[in-house]
């Protein structure tokens, strides 16, 4: 049963004392109602108000860290099912699948895909995000080719084997790295349980549907571990989707315990081998609500749409990505090349200009800071006036690029003409057009 | 604790839509549930694929669509025979993007033709698309709408500007409109209740939201039909509850990452896999939305979004 942040606050010491790192015991009870922070952060609370906040209080989806230093990722801790409701809190990790037994070369060249599918865009960087390593020889190999994997790409590695003998070995390699242990069943699970704890490393408990999932997570939590993810091990695609619907369900309508991790998929297992399909089920997985996806290769063909996807589905529906502001140049462009303007919201600027790319003629874009809001609202909202993109075309160095004196605004804002010609001296302020779409035609006309 | 299933039924239903008549008639919708909830709903009719045709042959198109369809490219009727006869195509997508005043510029008239051309070729419902130039759809749907008085289509985009001259046309020669709205849940809905105002029935709209492609706003159109399909199944909103179109074909391979071959971008792999993953990615996010009817372009990538529906609508 959920407190509110009022019920909680009254079994707090009250004393602001600011030790968890929050200013008050009242905003403290505020991010505990919302699952954003953990009881355990105050050093202060009594045993009585634990044993009466515990369960209510904790995330009902854990976060869970895999591997360490700048390429770790965290995944689960999400709060809603439905993306407009609040943004989803962390991307989920998708990465590669290798096998211990496949030989030197053919590892070589899957490594080599996964450090190659790096990519940046609107300013964030897109890449593979970890390296499951599956034991397909003898345990010395599993270890010395997770080795190799980490030392290779420095990313985070899982670990797959259902043989405690072989996960023993691995770990005694990399298991610093915190790697997530892949996986926990019915018949191993008590000797997973200890190497997690010895390394003090995830663990995935894999059982054929949520029901059997959940009885392995209890006798985990039981022996003491908390950083746990889900595996349902589902036979089909349909079977797949359902149980991501119903762990994220369990964990947040009914805030069942034994549920409340992450999840890891392969959708390659329901997808007969077919890699473009298995791609398809992995841009399902980034929508709903895969944690951790597991993908046969990483060549840059499947993953930079899944990349791509995902930074898409992980974006805050309140503030959108923004395009960095500066000058953007097309084809080969020279004095008398056009000059537009925009402004920074991401689809406004990826629209312009592929628009503008499209016409294949040279032509510069000044992408002018507008808090990522398209053109009408950052009109209307007074980031995209006169004086802001006045002070942007000076700043620009755009002068010293180009011979002319013109400047091309959206159609959308043609009545700021008059207003901007005044603001820069000795230019000439055209109105473009109004569709992005309709530049090709409008650089056509301009050119003839 | 022991696990109980979280089923969570909906009170809602989305109106069921019949594309076209006779034996290939196609019918779209009549789900209680989200997209592919089979647990705990009834989805009647799976998403269904729409194969796109164009009626002026396209330019600038990558060489892996130029390599799948060949000669058929100049030649609209060709084309969709290809696409019925070879690739399977349930319903075909005219799209008359030649009609636009600032391209090519064709007459209504030679639009009509052409529509013909394509009804003559194959025997599977059509939808038909205008340019989007609210004034000439307005005028060449209507006569699309007269000369296929005896061939029940689907014809948009009728939007806020010219929804009246459409929907009138559509009323009077027995068609579908497609509705479309510039992702935003209200005016979708607005745009519904002002088309049944003027008489036409409501299970004669298909909505379309509008889609971005993945990289390209796919998460405003992706959010805003889940809200709609939200709206129409949880809150039982009546004037939501029409089937969704996605045009998504045009938008994923306008996507720079569809479209660039690889000796331009060397570090985006292969282009052929890229542009048919890009199309098939955003298929099925859209659909996982609540696109009822899927217009594409890529024959494999209708390969794949029919065996990724097929086996998520098996249960």
């Amino acid at each position: 049963m959920a407190l509110s942040g009022l019920d909680i606050f009254k079994m707090l010491p009250k004393t602001n004392c600011g030790d968890c790192s929050v200013p008050t015991c009242l905003a403290f009870a505020m991010k505990l109602a919302q699952g954003q922070a953990e009881l355990s952060s105050c050093p202060h609370v009594s045993d009585e108000a634990k044993s009466a906040l515990g369960a209510a209080s904790a995330p009902p989806m854990r976060a869970v860290t895999v591997g360490v230093g700048g390429t770790a990722f965290t995944v689960g801790e999400e709060t809603v099912l439905f993306r407009h409701e609040k943004t989803f809190v962390n991307p989920c990790a998708i990465g590669v699948q290798i096998q211990s037994g496949d030989s030197d070369e053919q590892i070589g060249a899957s490594l080599a895909d996964a450090a190659a599918s790096s990519f940046e865009r609107v300013q964030m960087a897109l890449r593979c995000g970890f390296i499951a390593v599956q034991s397909t020889g003898d345990a010395a190999r599993f270890a010395s080719v997770a080795s190799r994997a980490a030392d290779a790409t420095s990313l985070p590695l899982i670990l797959m084997s259902s043989d405690p003998e072989h996960m023993a070995a691995a770990l005694d390699a990399v298991g610093t790295k915190r790697p997530l242990i892949h996986a926990a069943t019915e018949s191993n699970i008590d000797a997973m349980i200890e190497l997690a704890a010895k390394h003090s490393c995830p663990m995935a408990v894999r059982a054929s549907g949520l029901d059997a999932v959940a009885v392995l997570t209890e006798k985990a939590i039981g022996a003491g571990l908390k950083d746990l993810v889900i595996d349902s091990a589902p036979q089909d695609a349909a079977s797949a989707l359902r149980d991501h619907v119903f762990a994220r369900r369990a964990a947040l309508n009914q805030k069942f315990a034994p549920l409340g991790f992450p999840t890891i998929s392969f959708p390659g297992e329901v997808s007969d081998g077919d890699e473009m399909l298995e791609t398809v089920f992995g841009a399902l997985d980034v929508v709903k609500y895969g944690s951790i996806i597991v993908l046969s290769g990483a060549e840059p063909w499947r993953m930079l749409p899944l990349l791509v996807l995902r930074q898409n589905i992980f974006t805050d529906p309140q503030r959108p990505m923004q395009a960095e502001s500066k000058i953007y140049e097309y084809g080969t462009p020279g004095p008398d090349s056009p000059f537009f303007v925009t402004t920074n919201f991401s689809l406004t600027y990826f629209i312009v200009s592929g628009e503008i790319e499209s016409s294949k003629a040279g032509a510069y874009l000044g992408i002018v800071e507008s808090e990522g809001l398209s053109v009408l609202t950052a009109w209307a909202a007074g980031k995209f006036v006169p004086e802001r993109i006045a002070k942007f075309v000076a700043a620009s160095g755009i002068a010293d690029k180009i011979g002319h004196r013109e400047i091309i605004i959206p159609g959308a804002v043609a009545q700021i003409s008059g207003e901007l010609a005044e603001e820069l001296d000795g230019w000439n302020v055209v109105v473009g057009p109004y569709e992005a779409s309709d530049i090709p035609a409008f650089l056509k006309r301009r050119a003839g | 604790m022991t696990f109980q299933e979280p089923i969570e039924k909906m009170s809602g239903r989305i109106r069921e839509l019949t594309l076209g008549s006779g034996e290939n008639a196609c019918t779209v919708g009549g789900q209680n549930t989200l997209s592919f909830y089979r647990w705990e709903g009834d989805m009647p009719h799976a998403p269904v694929i729409a194969m796109e045709v164009y009626d002026v042959a396209p330019v600038g198109w990558p060489e892996s669509l130029v390599a799948a369809f060949g000669d058929a490219l100049s030649d609209p009727a060709a084309w969709a025979r290809v696409c019925v006869e070879k690739h399977g195509a349930r319903l075909i997508c005219i799209q008359l993007a030649g009609t636009d005043p600032n391209g090519a510029d064709r007459s209504a008239s030679e639009a009509a033709e052409t529509v013909k051309s394509v009804a003559d070729a194959v025997d599977v419902p059509l939808l038909v698309y205008g340019s989007g130039n609210a004034d000439k759809d307005a005028e060449v749907l209507k006569l699309v709408a007269e000369v296929m008085a005896d061939r029940p289509c689907a014809i948009g985009p009728a939007t806020e500007d010219n929804y009246k001259p459409i929907a009138a046309a559509a009323l009077a020669y027995g068609h579908v409109v497609i509705a479309e709205t510039p992702i935003d849940v209200n005016m979708a809905k607005q745009l519904n209740i002002l088309i049944t105002q003027l008489g036409l029935p409501a299970d004669k709209i298909l909505m379309d939201p509008s889609t971005g492609a993945v990289g390209y706003g796919i998460e405003y159109s992706y959010t805003v039909s889940e809200r709609l399909r939200l709206a129409a199944l949880g809150q039982n909103d009546d004037m939501t509850q029409m089937p969704m179109i996605c045009n998504l074909g045009k938008e994923s391979w306008r996507a720079k990452e569809a479209k660039t071959s690889v000796d331009e971008e060397p570090a985006w792999g292969d282009a052929h896999k890229r542009g048919v993953l890009w199309e098939a990615t955003t298929a099925i996010t859209m659909a996982a939305g609540g696109a009822d009817v899927l217009v594409m372009r890529h024959p494999e990538a209708v390969d794949l979004m029919r065996q990724a529906i097929d086996r998520l609508a098996a249960s």
